[in-house]
């Protein structure tokens, strides 16, 4: 299953992007409870969001950033059956990606 | 015999030792370089604002709208959503400053994209929340204090 879930909402001629990922986003500060040791960093560093293969949002992001991390951006415009992509790299080189159409 | 294999294993433990250590500094580089254009690091507040700025000069402005939560809890996710009525904005940059991490994000975005993001920050202690909006010449600036229990049992 794809770790991240996007949903668009077209409101007053603009559209609105939520996104949702599922990550860790560990800050290299916590122990873990059975073993006590610290768990290393994990997290997302960078976030890319393209419309209709057109780079509109590349974002930098470091551990402060909470777990599973949500984000919503105002689209000026959007018309139906934009495809909407959206990538996310982490500090392990991890990465996923998914599209989304807006309707 | 058994020292022989000890020896053998001190050696080979050193040798690698030595191995890390190397890897280490060139993963230290390579983060030093990635740091360089986007400061992820624990370090103080200052140093992270310079490598932000870029020598940009900063102006406050109350046209940016911050809505965050002035009391939260420790190990709950605080709610930011950054609005602003200013023209040809090309980046938000989010800072706490009392985070290990100072830095929380930054967002570039494209003309195609209103001056408008909501995300959910860590905070780990009280601290002023920055906001800073990049445009063409100058950085816009706008803080607001948020105030975090200890216990996690409320204000």
């Amino acid at each position: 299953m794809s770790s991240i879930k996007i949903r668009s909402k077209r409101v007053n001629g603009k559209t609105e992007l939520r996104t949702l990922i599922t990550h860790p986003m560990e800050n290299g500060l916590n122990h873990d409870k059975k073993t006590n040791e610290l768990i290393p960093e994990h997290y997302i560093n960078t976030l890319t969001i393209t419309r209709n293969d057109q780079i509109i949002i590349t974002s930098y992001m470091g551990t402060s950033i909470s777990k599973d991390p949500f984000f919503i951006f105002m689209l000026n415009g959007g018309t139906e059956g934009d495809t909407i992509t959206l990538t996310w790299k982490d500090n392990l080189d991890n990465s996923d990606t998914e599209k989304h159409t807006v309707v | 015999m058994i020292t022989n294999t000890r020896r053998e294993f001190i050696k080979k433990a050193t040798a690698l030792s030595g191995y890390s250590m190397l890897s280490a500094a060139g993963l230290l580089n390579l983060r030093l370089a990635f740091a360089e254009a986007i400061n992820f690091e624990a370090l103080p507040m200052d140093l992270i604002l310079q490598g932000v700025l870029k020598g940009k000069p900063v102006l406050d402005s109350d046209k940016i709208h911050i809505k965050i939560s002035s009391s939260a809890d420790n190990k709950i996710p605080v709610p930011i959503t950054v609005e602003t009525d200013l023209k040809d904005i090309k980046s938000i940059s989010i800072l706490v400053e009392q985070n290990t991490v100072p830095l929380v994000a930054t967002f570039e975005l494209s003309p195609a994209l209103e001056p408008f993001v909501s995300t959910r920050l860590k905070l780990m202690r009280t601290s002023f929340v920055f906001v800073l909006l990049e445009s063409n010449k100058i950085f816009y600036a706008a803080k607001q204090k948020v105030t975090v229990s200890e216990s996690g049992c409320g204000a």
